[in-house]
């Protein structure tokens, strides 16, 4: 409780789903982590709508020519603090898409992510564990 | 010295700063039990809390090409209205013969104005789904008008053609609560579903369908602005089933509203979660045609006494 802006933070980030061009599997195994079964509404996360209500974007999939500036923009429209939490080993580099035409380079190199947690598709459990890293950290 | 006791009524207690902290407590009973009705374990209890806090903290932001003033007074309106409700109903309940003039119509009006606030916000913030959304919400606000305006002639009816609040909760002290007659459980029925509306909870909440219009009106809205708007929704959960409660169930001033109150939530929560969203039209015509016929044979039964 030292910090409430940190405290609160910790205890209920929203998170936005950005699937920037996944082959759907990770974003199917988010969509795990709100059935009965794992229910990340325990900790406070809850899956929003809209990337103003956002804490942290859940980013997914293998950035290309056409989805790096809809995610720019995504990110550009949360308001910050926010979190930016990859999804899969697609966002850890380029994955198996390294030599196409169209992929533009693993995420780092234009977003600040702050976790990233592999696996193709990762496990709902390894991804609770990459949140709970992530906060953590803060 | 009087004036330290009104500022102290409406911002203190039972005005603001009262009603938002019960209404957080009870939209997290909201939540776990939807939680518990989905198998699931649900959030702590300190997380309203934790949710406004943070939003509080964070920024916000005002689109580029919105209308700046609608934008922020919109989330406004709905606080300011039900602080008023909530220093009306309490007063109205614990003191029912002083001389403050509350009358019904004030309280339609002052309920009138939460909606008013979420179609300026809404169609102030230059996003196509936020326009759906208050239109919507506009369409429902006209539908659900209707229905409530005859239950609450109902009541009036039954009260002996009073619209003072304080009369009405004596003529139920005096003669027993209005609910415990068939016109009674009409209006009671036709008023519990128009505070689902009013609440925007699933069978109405077409204006801000979640999977379609993304949250409608509250989708360009961050930071404080998005927490001052959960905050008067919040405050509308604690105040509209007292409203009903002392309107029909012979007011709150005993212990015996707290179990009536809490019977009142959890069949709020029970519609809810047991209902698929109806279509814009299809509430317009439930509330119009089903809603009404019913509030009407009510208010002809409450004619002839009954
Ligand atoms: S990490 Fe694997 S499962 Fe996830 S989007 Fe990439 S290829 Fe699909």
């Amino acid at each position: 409780m030292a910090n409430p802006k940190l405290w609160g933070l910790k205890k209920s980030p929203w998170v936005f789903h950005v699937a920037a061009a996944s082959c759907n599997n990770c974003d199917i195994e988010i969509l795990d982590l709100i059935t009965p079964h794992w229910d990340i509404e325990r900790f406070g996360i809850v899956l929003v709508g809209s990337p103003r209500h956002a804490d942290a974007l859940l980013v997914t999939g293998v950035l290309n020519r056409k989805s790096l500036p809809r995610v720019l923009r995504v990110y550009e429209q949360t308001p910050k603090p926010c979190l930016v939490i990859g999804i899969g080993t697609c966002t850890c580099h380029t994955h198996m898409f390294e030599r196409s035409y169209n992929v533009v380079g693993p995420y780092n190199k234009y977003l600040p992510v702050d976790v990233y947690i592999p696996g193709c598709p990762p496990k709902p459990e390894a991804m609770i564990m990459g949140v709970v890293k992530a906060l953590k950290r803060l | 010295m009087d004036i330290v006791r009104i500022l102290f009524s409406y911002i203190i207690f039972p005005g603001f700063i009262f009603s938002a902290i019960v209404g957080l407590f009870l939209t997290w009973i909201d939540r776990k039990v939807t939680a518990r009705i989905h198998w699931r374990v649900g959030p702590p209890w300190f997380q309203p809390y934790a949710d406004f806090l943070k939003l509080l903290l964070k920024e916000t932001i005002i689109p580029e090409g919105s209308s700046k003033t609608l934008f922020l007074l919109g989330p406004l309106l709905g606080i300011i209205s039900m602080s008023i409700l909530a220093v009306m109903l309490f007063s109205m309940n614990f003191n029912p013969t002083s001389s403050f003039v509350g009358d019904v119509i004030v309280i339609v009006y002052l309920l009138a104005l939460p909606p008013i606030g979420i179609i300026i916000g809404g169609s102030s913030s230059r996003n196509t789904l936020a326009s759906v959304g208050a239109s919507r919400e506009m369409t429902q606000y006209f539908a659900y008008e209707l229905p409530f305006l005859i239950s609450l002639v109902i009541i009036i009816l039954k009260a002996g053609g009073s619209i003072k609040f304080g009369e009405i909760v004596l003529a139920q002290q005096a003669q027993g609560p209005f609910l415990y007659s068939i016109s009674g459980v009409i209006a009671a029925v036709v008023i519990l579903l128009c505070i689902q509306a009013k609440l925007s909870f699933v069978p109405f909440d077409s204006p801000e369908a979640e999977q379609e219009i993304m949250c409608g009106p509250y989708i360009e809205y961050s930071g404080v602005a998005l927490a001052i708007f959960k905050l008067a929704r919040a405050m509308m959960l604690f105040l509209l089933p007292l409203f009903l409660i002392s309107l029909l169930w012979g007011g709150f001033a005993d212990w015996w509203a707290i179990p009536k109150f809490l019977l009142i939530i959890v069949l709020i929560v029970l519609i809810k979660n047991t209902n698929p969203r109806l279509r814009i039209d299809q509430a317009l015509k439930s509330f119009w045609i089903g809603l009404g016929m019913l509030s009407i044979i009510g208010l002809v039964l409450a004619f002839y006494g009954l």
